[in-house]
């Protein structure tokens, strides 16, 4: 049996049953990630010796009978702008190279009291701005499904771990899409909480109140069990929601039982057409059409507001981020560089690390967030946008006035070939059109793979819920994945080619 | 330091053409445990960067969480300001490169103060009431601390290197800021130093600060300009920045009037600028150009949600708010009955808890103030400290006064006595009895003091038992003499009145 096949919930029941040990697990995958880097550069950090010792641990405690958390001893990924006490940790930027944080973030606080061994930090678009994962510092990452293609981003390096069996189970970020697009294009899970539902502490923000950490998974399930590790309230995030998660593993399990009778589906009208391939919306209506059968009362709503996100976003976010990315100076930590000529004053050295730390992308974010920014523009640009803002969230509430969920596919296309948009930042931006808003207005979504387009790549479908109401995620996710995968005979992912591996 | 020298109009002359304006900003560092947005420690004096968390130093990840206390202490100072208290108020971020500035940006509020629309009634030397009007009282952050190494002058120009102790950032600050204080006039450096002193009590009344000068708990920016009648238009200011000291508030604001009086006196324009104190030279010099055009780009800080105090808070912290110093002197006066002029030395001279504490001790109002605004006062100045840093207590005078009240001393002793006691000979008794100073109460010693003085001039005799009452005087002056001011003068007079058989 190849363990790195199974899902977190099966590894769990079988490390509780005591037929394998988390030693062993862990090894698995570890063994794998040895296999398939080379081809997929999913991770910027193995973390191997830690993660055993941390196996060896919950082997040893299981033996003498002490109860565990049913995640203990199920290996994870984490994203590389999570701050991990003792790894490194980058955010894909060469302006932390060597960072080693001496604090962890929340979320890994959790994982760790959980005893779940981190088996790396993931490779991701530098400061998680980007929608391929091309733009790390480190090299891309590739798309297990087809390797010439980009894995989506910004964590692409999470959801391609995923998918090409290396972790059971990764930590996302996701500002305007960043965990559910790549799940798109992998064909994996990727779900985005509630603004405040995951504590933001220890994740390095792009964009404040846009960022949500969340599970990616090659089940719902396996979503629903890490969301809660990692969710509920947390004194150390002032935004964190002061309140108990709703039953999410619960909704997951009783979506499997196919049974949606009276449940609202809202399709946005604004979020298909023009820019949307034929195969994504094929796929999408025949998703419909299985949420139909199972019970659910599908309806057209319409978020008119939904065509100024884009604009919105590409002014709030890098705004956020201009300020947020301002205190990597090289003052205190991370890469430090003295001009080539001239004096070594403290504003030169700023300039002259941030000149060279910073990629392209991250430059023409800050750039276009601090003109956003200034006196005499705020108002028609930072201003304007929050008013956008609004008007998005009053759409949202409207809709679900009429429906309890609000569906779409997760992006406009599948994955496209590295290299392609590269050079095009506005073609690049377009992939998160259908993301983007849900961040805009702090609800949860989840994209779940439902079928390959036409050109034999992975397809997601975007559920989006009220705020707080995230177990409709997890209970129309699992219903539809159930569906799927009865209709298909096997999880998408078995129609992913076979990795050539290094043996 | 070498500064250009500068043309200046005599004070008064300046006064004379030019109609002053202040503007003082005072940042006061809280008092607080911990730090305005992490659980940081603070503590005076910590060992450099020892008082830090990830969030005080800004590193990537960290996020800021609200100090309740600071909060509390925000709203309490609003409150004595007789400002209100926002519903909800939101900080933003100032958006500045610096390298003590950890995340390079300051979060402050910005357009959304805890507390504005206030006034305070400031008093002056001579009793007169000055109100100056609040605008606003706002909740920031410090900045760390840099120390510039191995030039001449301390100052970043010349540096090797410098050095940054983050101690400092991130410790809760309350910005208060005036309106234009107007109608000033030749008085206007003497409003400006009252001003910053009540703040200075007002903090430490309300127990949010040390509010130690020296230590830089308060800092002082005081925004001057001048126009040529009280009806004209507002002059182009200058901001002096971190005048640390009362007496230095005064002396620049005298210099700054009698530097711009000479600039627009010379048909020039002053500049719109930043400038620094020197309290060596007692000289302003320019700092940084301050154009309206600076540009924090500031916007809401999307880390923090809005404070929104409930107003049953708010009451409750009202309720609790202690006596103020103004209405503590007033009512102090009325309880002790001093005159106005009485009280005003005695708040001038810093004596006010130190009577208090004596009065309590037993010690009549006359008697304390007596002995604070007499001996001692004057022995402080001669030694030139504080009053409340003699070597001696209010509760050493009540017993001081009380061996006076209870004639074992008359007056003349009790000063022998008081010298003794800030010599640091020990109590009062103790002195009394080591330098044998009680008051002879036995009538022998006296009456052969008398007769031996009555002796030496006979004709005083006579004089006495005639009626004329005058030379009993010198009598008594050589019975002191022989006792070494050891007697009851009342009683050596009655002694000398039967013994010449008047």
């Amino acid at each position: 049996m190849d363990l790195t096949r199974l899902s977190a919930a099966e590894l769990s029941e079988r490390l509780i049953a005591g037929t394998v040990t988390s030693v062993e697990v862990t090894q698995a995958h570890l063994d794998r990630m040895s296999a398939v880097e080379p081809a997929v550069h999913a991770f910027l950090y193995t973390n191997a010796e830690e993660a055993l010792a941390v196996a060896a641990d919950v082997d040893t405690r299981r033996a003498a009978g002490e109860e565990l958390h049913p995640l203990a001893g199920v290996p994870i990924a984490v994203k590389d702008v999570v701050v991990t006490r003792g790894m490194p940790t980058t955010a894909g930027s060469k302006i932390l190279e060597g960072w080693v944080p001496p604090y962890d973030a929340t979320i890994v606080e959790r994982i760790r009291a959980a005893r779940m061994p981190i088996l790396g930090k993931t490779n991701m678009d530098e400061f998680a701005m980007g929608s391929s994962t091309e733009h790390s510092a480190y090299g891309n990452t590739h798309n297990p499904w087809d390797l010439t293609r980009i894995p989506g981003g910004s964590g692409g390096g999470s959801a391609a771990a995923v998918a090409a069996y290396e972790a059971p189970l990764a930590i996302g970020t996701d500002t305007g899409g960043s965990i559910r697009q790549p799940g798109a294009v992998t064909g994996t899970v990727g779900v985005k909480p509630t603004y405040g539902g995951v504590s933001r502490y220890g994740l390095i923000a792009m964009a404040s109140s846009l960022d949500q950490a969340g599970p990616v998974t090659r089940t719902v399930l396996d979503a629903a069990l890490l969301h809660e590790v990692i969710g509920g309230h947390d004194a150390r995030d002032s935004t964190s929601i002061d309140e108990p998660l709703p039953g999410l593993v619960e909704a997951a399990r009783k979506g499997a039982a196919r049974d949606l009778t009276g449940l609202r589906i809202g399709v946005v009208k604004e979020l298909s057409g023009e820019g949307y391939q034929a195969g994504v919306e094929a796929r999408f209506h025949e998703s419909l059409e299985m949420l139909t059968a199972m019970g659910a009362t599908v309806v057209e709503v319409s978020c008119p507001n939904f065509d100024y996100a884009l604009g919105a976003y590409y002014l709030i976010m890098p705004s956020e981020a201009s300020s947020n990315l301002a205190k990597f100076d090289g003052m205190r930590f991370g890469l430090r560089v003295e001009p080539d000529e001239g004096p070594v004053t403290a504003e030169r050295v700023m300039a002259a690390t941030r000149g060279q730390g910073f990629g392209d992308e991250v430059k023409r974010r800050i750039i276009l967030g601090t003109y956003a920014l200034s006196a005499g523009y705020y108002d028609a640009y930072y201003g304007s946008a929050q008013k956008v803002r609004t008007l998005i969230q009053r759409d949202f509430d409207a809709a679900f006035e009429q429906v309890d969920v609000l569906v779409s596919p997760t992006a406009p296309t599948t994955a496209f070939p590295l290299g392609a948009k590269l050079d095009d930042p506005l073609a690049m931006y377009l992939n998160d059109i259908a993301t983007i808003p849900a961040n805009l207005a702090g609800v949860p979504g989840i994209s779940v793979p439902n079928g390959l387009s036409d050109d034999g790549l992975p397809v997601g479908f975007q559920v989006l819920a009220p705020a707080k109401a995230d177990d409709r995620l997890y209970l129309v996710g699992a219903a539809l994945e159930s569906a799927c995968e009865a209709a298909w005979g096997a999880p998408l992912l078995a129609q992913a080619p076979e990795l050539e591996v290094n043996r | 330091m070498s500064a250009p020298t500068v043309d200046l109009v005599a004070y008064d002359d300046a006064i004379d053409r030019y109609d002053p304006v202040l503007g003082i900003e005072v940042h006061v560092e809280l008092g607080t445990r911990t730090k305005m947005f992490c659980g940081a420690e603070v503590e005076f004096g910590g060992a450099p960067n020892s008082q830090v968390t990830p969030v005080s130093l800004g590193l990537p990840g960290a996020l800021p969480v609200v100090n309740r206390a600071a909060v509390e202490y925000a709203i309490r100072i609003g409150l004595a300001l007789n400002c209100q208290i926002a519903e909800s108020c939101r900080f933003a971020r100032k958006n500045y490169f610096y390298p003590d500035v950890p995340k390079n940006f300051q979060t402050s509020q910005y357009d959304e103060p805890i507390a504005f629309d206030g006034y305070l009634d400031v008093e002056l030397e001579d009793g007169t009431v000055f109100r100056v009007d609040i605008e606003r009282a706002h909740m920031e952050e410090d900045a760390g601390k840099n120390t510039h190494v191995g030039g001449s002058t301390g100052r970043i120009h010349g540096a090797e290197y410098s050095l940054i102790d983050y101690n400092r950032a991130g410790i809760p600050l309350v910005e208060i800021v005036t309106r234009p204080i107007e109608g000033a006039g030749a008085r206007a450096p003497e409003v400006a130093r009252a001003y910053v002193q009540t703040l200075r009590d007002i903090f430490r009344a309300l127990d949010v600060s040390e509010a130690r000068m020296e230590r830089g708990n308060v800092r002082a920016d005081v925004n001057l300009s001048l126009r040529p009648t009280p009806e004209s238009p507002l002059g182009t200011r200058t901001e002096t920045k971190n005048v640390n000291s009362f007496r230095s508030i005064e002396r620049a604001v005298r210099y700054e009037v009698s530097r711009q009086a000479a600039v627009l006196d010379a048909g020039a324009t002053v500049t719109q600028e930043t400038r620094h104190w020197h309290e060596d030279t007692g000289i302003t010099t320019p700092g940084r150009i301050k154009s309206d055009a600076d540009d924090y780009r500031y916007f809401p800080e999307p880390d923090l949600v809005p404070v929104a105090p409930s107003r049953a808070w708010v009451e409750e912290i009202r309720a609790g708010l202690p006596e103020l110093p103004v209405e503590r002197r007033r009512r102090l006066q009325t309880e002790w009955g001093y005159a106005d002029p009485e009280m005003r030395d005695v708040v001038n001279a810093g004596a006010i808890d130190l009577i208090e504490a004596t009065i309590a001790a037993g010690t009549s109002a006359a008697g304390a103030r007596k002995w604070w605004m007499g001996e001692l006062a004057r022995r402080a100045k001669t030694d030139e400290v504080e009053l409340e840093q003699l070597p001696i207590t209010p509760a050493q005078i009540a017993e001081l006064q009380g061996l006076v009240d209870a004639g074992t001393l008359n007056d003349k002793l009790a000063r022998q006595v008081l010298e003794g006691m800030l010599a640091g000979e020990g109590s009062p008794q103790e002195i009394v009895a080591a330098r044998g100073l009680g008051i002879v109460s036995d009538d022998g010693p006296l009456l052969a003091a008398i007769d031996e003085a009555l002796a030496k001039q006979p004709d005083i005799a006579e004089k006495i038992r005639s009626g004329n009452l005058g030379p009993i005087g010198a009598v008594i002056g050589a019975v002191m003499k022989a006792t070494r001011g050891q007697a009851d003068a009342g009683r050596v007079r009655e002694l000398v009145l039967e013994r010449v058989g008047a």
